[in-house]
């Protein structure tokens, strides 16, 4: 099979999509001629013009509350943040009307509205352009979200957001967006509600969000030469989340950690803990033992950012610690 | 040029007589939900429009069953004008399943999108930006449906009037920016509150062919409504509208009305009620008889007492359904 980049499997899916149903529009800023600062819509401008590849003013909350409404009426808006951090100055239409309207008309309106934009920390983005904020709109009734991690995945589950009648929220770690993978050819949708198996196994289990499946995938590489066999189970989407691959896999090795690069206090790892005890508890040898960075904004410099992250080693160093117990 | 059946030049008979009726619908209505609020029979929040009636009515009167309207926590005029019965209306504040949001609204969000309300929200400004992607909605779609959004002076001190206007300028959208001046933001006084008080001013700030007007004049409103829906429709972009009006009741039923305006003022505004305003224009004018108004009067009241006994009448919701419809699809897991 060919390969290709994270961004370049997404935009292939986006340009599907496009090509596919005149009512999908793309609006943010620099999306159009310039073709995103991440190349998520390169070549795009050219095929479909200005109203279906809308270059916005700086205005964030603006442009979401447009694409609300338009989403109401007839378009499948995709809105291209850049970084997600800028999403927050539309938080208010986003929690109070974006994933409430459905509820509100009792279903009569739809809101097929796709939500995109590059999270994590790393080069350095610091405060503002570094945020993971997939917690908060997993706690919000109406919205899905979808946190892909390999390039197959992010043309799949785009292609299935946009199509998707209810709010996606879609976000793209910042290190994975050059990474290569296997990615198929065509009409390829990954349904949401479905965990993958990253890497098989019978020791311990791993639930990796983001980036951190691919920390813990090469963690689970390491210990497999000390023999260790650790299963790495990727959710791929947080609402909904696959809780029955989890505990399948829990069932099986007794053993459960999760590692997710954003804050711990009410996250995802607190819920899944919550769940797994709740419906896996007979299951469970030890502890569950959850793996997040530091609860603070993302400091700049180089030391302190790898501070706050945890990386392959800080992996590593928490299944030895569960394997152990 | 006037013809036989206009009793005022370019205005219809039957059209001057059905502004006169729907702003009486309105004002029977809130009437009735004023004394149900009392009764206990209101279970949250409840703000008439009772005094600006002539906003939504003469807006209203050019848009087409698939043309839209997002508004405001004080939108019953809006929806009642757009083509909601007073039954529905009734009802969902009641609570009852029979309303228009099937008793998830209450007074603040009703939804009516079979009639082209999209909803009303209780928080303030959103409105504007919605309607502004309803407008973007319907050009992208090919079609020649309008948007309008109705707001209060409130919302012209929040971003969101700022952001809606100049992106429905900068595209030339097929939007009318309604704004009804009612001269207090809930109670704080707009001039107050306002570095430039004139909103048609900040309209013409960002572009957009800005209008002020006398909102309680039915005439002045439908005129201007229908330039701007007439150019929206063609394609020439959005319009401003201000219309300086007055809730003549408390900013929310039962809240006390005292400390910021004086029983004079409100009385001044009340001699200037728009319904009866309309009422002198018409017999004025020669071609319509007291009798005429009085059947309506009374046809109206006859409605709104019929749409009170549904609402009362009306089951409850089912509490099984109180999740139904979050998502679209349904739930895989979890």
């Amino acid at each position: 099979m060919r390969e290709l980049t994270f961004t370049e499997a997404a935009r292939e899916g986006l340009a599907e999509e496009m090509a596919r149903d005149p009512s999908v529009f793309v609006v943010g800023e620099g999306i159009g001629t310039r073709g995103g600062n991440f190349n998520t819509t390169a070549g795009l401008f050219e095929r479909h013009g200005a109203e279906r590849l809308r270059d916005t003013p700086i205005t964030e909350r603006g442009f979401t509350g447009l694409c609300t409404g338009a989403a109401m009426t007839g378009a499948r808006p995709v809105v291209d943040y850049m970084f997600f951090d800028f999403a927050l100055d539309a938080l208010g239409e986003l929690l109070n009307q974006t994933s409430k309207i459905q509820y509100m008309s009792d279903g009569r309106l739809r809101m097929p509205i796709v939500l995109r934009g590059c999270v994590g920390v790393g080069h350095s983005a610091a405060t503002h352009h570094s945020g993971s904020y997939y917690p908060i709109f997993t706690n919000i009734p109406g919205f899905r979200v979808a946190v892909p991690t390999t390039p197959a995945d992010a043309k799949g589950l785009l292609k299935t957001a946009i199509r998707s009648d209810d709010p996606v929220v879609f976000m793209e770690h910042r290190a994975l967006l050059q990474t290569r993978g296997p990615v198929p050819d065509g009409d390829y949708l990954v349904p949401f509600g479905r965990a993958a198996v990253a890497r098989a196994g019978s020791d311990v289990t791993v639930v990796g969000v983001a980036v951190m499946v691919q920390r813990a995938v090469a963690a689970a590489e390491v210990l497999a030469r000390e023999g260790a066999s650790i299963e790495v189970i990727d959710p791929r989407t947080l609402a909904p989340l696959d809780l029955d691959t989890i505990l399948e896999s829990v069932h099986k090795t007794g053993r459960l950690l999760i590692a997710d690069e954003s804050y711990g206090p009410c996250g995802i790892g607190a819920e899944i803990a919550a769940q797994v005890a709740d419906r896996g508890f007979d299951d469970l040898d030890a502890p569950i033992r959850r793996l997040n960075g530091l609860h603070t904004p993302i400091p700049y410099s180089p030391p302190l950012e790898k501070a706050v992250a945890p990386d392959v080693e800080a992996v590593l160093r928490a299944i030895r610690d569960l394997r152990a117990e | 040029m006037a013809t036989v059946s206009e009793v005022i030049p370019g205005l219809a008979r039957e059209r001057a007589l059905a502004l006169y009726r729907e702003m009486l619908v309105i004002r029977r209505t809130e009437d009735a939900l004023a004394r149900a609020h009392a009764a206990g029979l209101v279970h949250g929040a409840c703000h008439t429009y009772v005094g600006e009636e002539a906003v939504a009515v003469g807006v209203s009167a050019h848009l087409r069953p698939d043309d839209t309207v997002l508004s405001t926590h004080r939108g019953h005029g809006h929806a009642l004008a757009k083509g909601m019965s007073p039954h529905a209306l009734m009802a969902e504040l009641f609570g009852r399943v029979t309303g228009c949001s099937h008793g998830r609204g209450g007074s603040m969000h009703l939804f009516a999108p079979e009639v082209g309300l999209l909803g009303t929200s209780g928080i303030v400004g959103p409105s504007i930006l919605m309607a502004t992607g309803a407008g973007y909605s319907y050009r992208l779609l090919g079609t020649d449906r309008v948007s309008v959004a109705f707001f209060g002076d409130g919302a012209v001190n929040n971003g969101a009037f700022h952001e809606g206007l100049n992106l429905a300028a900068i595209w030339r959208l097929p939007v009318l920016f309604v704004c009804e001046n009612n001269l207090y933001a809930t109670e704080v006084p707009f001039e107050t509150v306002a570095g430039n008080p004139d909103v048609a001013a900040r309209g013409v700030a960002y572009g957009l062919p800005s209008v002020r007007l006398d909102g309680n004049d039915v005439l002045a409103v439908h005129e201007a409504a229908g330039e701007a829906v007439r150019r929206a429709r063609r394609g020439e972009g959005p319009t401003l509208l201000e219309c300086r009006t007055y809730r003549t009741r408390a900013h929310s039923e039962g809240m006390r009305d005292a400390g910021y305006r004086t029983r004079d003022e409100v009385e001044a505004w009340k001699a200037r009620c728009p319904i009866a305003r309309w009422r002198d224009r018409l017999l004025g004018a020669g071609g319509v008889a007291p009798s005429d108004l009085d059947r309506i009067d009374q046809e109206v009241a006859a409605l709104v007492r019929e749409a009170a006994k549904f609402a009362e009448a009306s089951p409850w919701p089912d509490p099984s359904t109180a999740t139904r419809n979050v998502y679209t699809e349904p739930r895989e897991t979890g």
